[in-house]
């Protein structure tokens, strides 16, 4: 068994190609995304070692913090609203008529591209047309927001259809690990005078905290580099009013040429995903494997 | 007391039960919208409510999206680049899953690692040094790129996947066949990868929703029309005939589609699947 199962030679062939993609493809990108941000470099010229100075400008540069500051709030917002995901979940896992049925429905949008959410939603939000101001006015409102076009707004109602893309993505996670919670415990609660809220809170809680920890690494990690909708949506506008850390780097690389500069983007990128996701593990004492 | 009390309970079923629905309607009523859209004419859409429904269905707006809007090629690319990378990352990663669980060596807790990792690597950090090496190696404009990138990116996902499956089977079918004299690649192919083939579909079903509806990677290294895909295709159509609207809406349904009817079979097993890779991420 041993001698068979142990083959050297079978394992590199088995382990190889797909270490070899990964490291090609993930892990010497990663590297040389901090080396080319010390060169100043057009994509297709020469490149011309500068040291540090993209890195410098990139802590000079009010873009660069708006739209990390963007992909906070948004990571800020994912989180809280994880809340709204579990008690949703909680009431969906109480063992109610349909519970399957509306947690399949919720996910429906989680299926969809984010180029075709980002239209959809786009049709939605439009000023003269949309859904959304054809009810207000029908309500009675007058001077409609311009919504993805306004500067003060476009950012937050970005952040809707993001909620409708992963509300039940979030909720099938949480109402699987709640119906994993054992039987036995919540009738024992019931026997000694719990009520409803206090098994919800007290024990059906607590025990998914390790599900809902690894949500919240999820949540941030997600929003920090979120982009395919906010692109395809605004591009980052009006006046980098809606712009985020992955929007902004590809703008500057692949929309200005500036390969140089967006690749010390990226690299301030992975710098804060990576120290978000510490961050949190310190924060909650969890780990991941 | 017990009378109220089952009132109480009634009407608070009543009112969770109506927050449910809402929120189902707002999960699906867009949807519903955009296929409405589809049926329209733009006299329709400019004219009246955005609620109306379509007074004389317009499939004719299916026919000009498939055929002059070229998704009809869009969506064959988005077919095999789909087929192709979904098998590519099926095989690849049960062999890694089945060194890795059923196989004795030393460095397999460090490349197990390197594999969970890499989920967490924001892929838009890689994006420009990808498409420097993609240039160099003369991969720019051609599928090859868009293959092995949706193989390897979607690697670690598979394998946490995988893993926990191959971990809950039973050693003694292997340990009967090596006491029988099989080799190793007659165990996997013949005892072990049959017996996956139910985590397998999952896998492949969420990987294939995964590269269905990629953007990135064909928005960057691609940029003839005859290789783009229905997701790049769609914005590129949006974005062109700004104008017609119910054209639009027959795009984004032929795009949403394919995943739709997908999830309507197999809703089960891509939930299972989705819940599974995420919570051991």
């Amino acid at each position: 068994m041993r001698n068979v199962m142990s083959n050297k030679f079978v394992i590199a062939l088995y382990v190889l190609p797909a270490l070899f993609l990964v490291l090609v493809l993930i892990y010497i990108p990663i590297v040389l995304t901090g080396y080319y941000g010390l060169m100043d470099w057009d994509g297709v010229g020469k490149m011309k070692f500068i040291g540090l100075e993209n890195y410098i400008d990139l802590i000079h540069d009010p873009y660069f913090w708006a739209s990390t500051w963007h992909s906070i709030l948004l990571a800020l917002f994912s989180v809280f609203s994880l809340l709204g995901y579990l008690l949703i979940s909680l009431v969906l896992a109480s063992k109610i008529k349909g519970a399957n049925l509306f947690r399949k429905i919720y996910l429906i949008p989680m299926l969809l591209s984010s180029v075709a959410i980002a239209q959809l939603w786009s049709k939605v939000f439009d000023p003269n047309n949309g859904m959304i101001n054809s009810i207000l006015s029908a309500l009675g409102f007058e001077n409609l927001p311009l919504w993805l076009a306004d500067p003060n707004i476009a950012l937050y109602a970005i952040f809707i259809p993001i909620v409708w893309q992963y509300a039940g993505f979030y909720i099938i996670i949480i109402y699987a690990a709640l119906i994993n919670v054992p039987d036995e415990l919540i009738e024992a609660a019931k026997i000694d005078g719990a009520n409803t809220l206090h098994i919800a809170f007290r024990i059906k809680v607590p025990l998914i905290s390790g599900v809902l920890k690894v949500l919240v690494i999820l949540a941030v990690v997600g929003s920090l580099k979120y982009f395919d909708l906010i692109y395809v949506m605004t591009g980052g506008g009006p006046n980098h009013a809606s712009e985020v850390i992955a929007s902004y780097m590809y703008t500057e690389a692949f929309g200005k040429y500036n390969f140089g500069y967006g690749s010390a983007i990226g690299f301030g990128l992975l710098i804060i995903s990576m120290t978000a996701t510490w961050l949190i593990q310190k924060m909650l004492h969890t780990k991941v494997d | 007391m017990k009378k109220q009390d089952s009132i109480g309970k009634r009407i608070g079923m009543g009112i969770l039960y109506a927050v449910l629905v809402i929120m189902a309607i707002i999960q699906i009523y867009p949807l519903i919208w955009v296929f409405e859209l589809s049926l329209k004419t733009n006299q329709e859409v400019f004219g009246m409510s955005p609620f109306a429904l379509p007074k004389d269905p317009q499939w004719g707006n299916y026919l000009k999206a498939w055929t002059t809007g070229g998704i009809n090629k869009y969506f064959m690319n988005s077919v095999w680049y789909t087929v192709v990378a979904v098998l590519l990352t099926l095989i690849l990663g049960s062999f890694v899953t089945f060194a890795l669980t059923r196989m004795e060596w030393k460095l397999k807790g460090f490349v197990l690692a390197l594999f969970m990792a890499a989920y967490m690597i924001p892929l838009h950090s890689t994006l420009i040094p990808l498409f420097n090496i993609f240039k160099h190696i003369h991969l720019i404009d051609n599928p090859l790129s868009i293959i092995i990138s949706y193989t390897t990116f979607n690697l670690p996902i598979t394998i946490m996947i995988l893993l926990g499956f191959y971990q809950a089977l039973p050693r003694e079918i292997e340990e009967a066949a090596v006491i029988d004299g099989c080799s190793v690649h007659r165990i996997f192919f013949r005892i072990t990868l049959p017996m996956t083939s139910p985590v397998l579909v999952t896998t492949a079903i969420i990987n294939m929703i995964y590269n269905w509806n990629e953007f990135v990677f064909v928005n960057t290294f691609i940029s003839s029309e005859k290789w783009k895909t229905i997701t790049v295709g769609v914005n590129n159509f949006v974005g062109q005939y700004l104008t017609d609207w119910g054209a639009i809406g027959a795009t984004l349904v032929i795009s949403i589609l394919p995943v739709l009817i997908v999830y309507l079979f197999l809703s089960d097993r891509i939930i299972e699947g989705l819940a599974a890779g995420s919570v051991k991420g």
